[in-house]
């Protein structure tokens, strides 16, 4: 009989999220990390968290702050030489830590996305204003207050609408059975 | 004339990049382009959706791109994000059945199909390929004189599918601006990251990714930078006061849209190009063409 370990359970879940099958081609050369421009910031680089996702370390993946502070500039992608969707990988672990309550504590970036997120779903349109109070009421008001010098010349130079931008009435409820029927689906995978 | 769809993207219509979508459409009716609206598009999800919400972030492009298949054009977005977001869901829906079936399924919800033959462009690639640099520098009515420009293109016009530039070291902004008789100047960091929206959440990691990019340009004798992208735009141009104040420097270099610096060659007025809303003032470099 076939023994599965924990190892192949989670590389598993990882391969089945578009681009998250790339994760057994990794030859380890660390082209990714050298080529991210916020390797330094991660506390585990991204070819050390493939390493420590194919080992089976689950919970230290997917708390890490690694996936977390990836820009999607895609730099890594274009020079792997195996060609793993890295990015797409990592948004692959961005999603299951959100599922397994796991996201890291130490970055703001997931309270930021879901605000982000909760407007688009409401309102089929990002208001640039309110998502930004909005985010730093929630995790940081101090940083609201200190974001005003900001805020007051892009006011000044006509850039900040307080009115978010409406579909029809239509199209906002078309747009919200689709994404519920998203959501009654279950993930990408 | 050529026509196309147009998907401004949020940050272009009503958002903080305003005067890109005005600049945008001057700049077209000069080129003969109409760019019609697509009705009732929604927000791409950007970088946002696509990291923690995937289905959800590939339903939502793939309305857009549903709506966009009627009309049976190219889909033109002059946003970088939603360029690449839109483009990811094409490819990906392709590649994955598995995702292909259940994004079918939420359309069918809200009785849309998409047959995934819509070609998703950025507005610089309409420019350059479809309307030509021949085309673009014989609408020249000021010439831009050797100005000094770095040409910012930023991550996602470029990467990570292969399109029409080079995805580390891009040309068609370079060609762009000598066409408008301005100088691009040699600029390494030119497809380097901004720090995207992480400039909200994790501030200071980005504010140091902004400072490489202006020590970039300036080192190289840059008067002024011009980009294709809303983001970059903002995080250059309204956070450079911030990277100051952090890094105890004083840059002063004013951050275009590329359509705006255009419309500046063309002899259009400021009023069109949105030219005073740029944080950072443009006329100490722009004023002698306008």
């Amino acid at each position: 009989m076939e023994k599965r370990t924990r190892a192949d359970t989670f590389v598993e879940e990882i391969s089945a999220s578009p681009g998250g099958e790339g994760i057994c081609l990794c030859i380890q050369c660390g082209t990714c990390t050298a080529s991210c421009p916020n390797a330094d910031r991660m506390d585990h680089t991204p070819s050390q968290l493939i390493a420590m996702a194919r080992a089976g370390m689950k919970e230290e993946v997917l708390s890490s702050n690694a996936m977390w502070h990836c820009l999607s500039c895609y730099l890594c992608t274009v020079r792997c030489p195996r060609g793993i969707k890295q990015t797409d990988l990592m948004h692959a672990l961005e999603c299951l830590a959100i599922r397994e309550g796991l996201s890291s504590g130490r970055t703001r970036t997931p309270a930021m996305y879901r605000s982000f997120n909760d407007f688009v779903y409401s309102l089929g349109s990002l208001p640039e204003f309110g998502f930004m109070t909005w985010f730093y009421m929630l995790t940081n008001p101090l940083r609201a207050f200190r974001m005003i010098p900001v805020a007051l010349s892009l006011l000044r130079h006509g850039r900040l609408s307080i009115k978010a931008r409406r579909l029809t009435p239509e199209g906002t409820s078309q747009l919200k059975a689709i994404l519920d029927k998203a959501e009654s689906l279950g993930g990408a995978s | 004339m050529r026509y196309y769809t147009y998907f401004p993207g949020c940050s272009s219509s009503e958002g903080g990049a305003k005067a890109y979508g005005w600049s945008t459409q001057a700049v077209s009716k000069v080129l003969d382009i109409e760019l019609i609206e697509l009705d009732d598009w929604n927000c791409c999800g950007s970088t946002p959706y696509s990291s923690i919400e995937e289905l959800a972030s590939f339903c939502l492009s793939a309305r857009n791109l549903a709506l966009a298949e009627k009309r049976g054009l190219d889909l033109v977005t002059p946003c970088s994000s939603c360029y690449v977001i839109l483009n990811r869901t094409n490819s990906h829906l392709k590649e994955y059945p598995q995702l292909k079936a259940k994004v079918d399924e939420a359309l069918a919800a809200g009785g849309l199909e998409y047959h995934g033959t819509v070609r998703v462009r950025h507005l610089l690639d309409v420019f350059v390929n479809d309307i030509g640099y021949d085309e673009i520098r014989a609408k020249v009515k000021i010439n831009l004189g050797g100005l000094k420009v770095a040409p910012y293109y930023g991550c996602q016009m470029v990467r990570p599918r292969p399109s029409f530039d080079h995805p580390e070291n891009p040309q068609s902004l370079d060609k762009l601006i000598a066409g408008l008789g301005g100088e691009p100047v040699p600029f390494p960091l030119k497809s380097r990251c901004c720090g995207g929206s992480l400039i909200i959440s994790e501030e200071a990691l980005a504010l140091e990714l902004i400072r490489k990019i202006f020590d970039s340009a300036l080192s190289n004798g840059a008067e002024c930078l011009v980009t294709p992208c809303p983001l970059c735009q903002t995080n250059l141009d309204a956070y450079q006061s911030r990277v100051n104040h952090k890094f105890k420097a004083n840059f002063n270099l004013p951050v275009l849209f590329f359509t705006q610096l255009m419309g500046v060659a063309f002899g259009l007025s400021d009023e069109d190009l949105g030219l005073k809303t740029c944080i950072v003032p443009t006329e100490r470099v722009l004023a002698k063409y306008l």
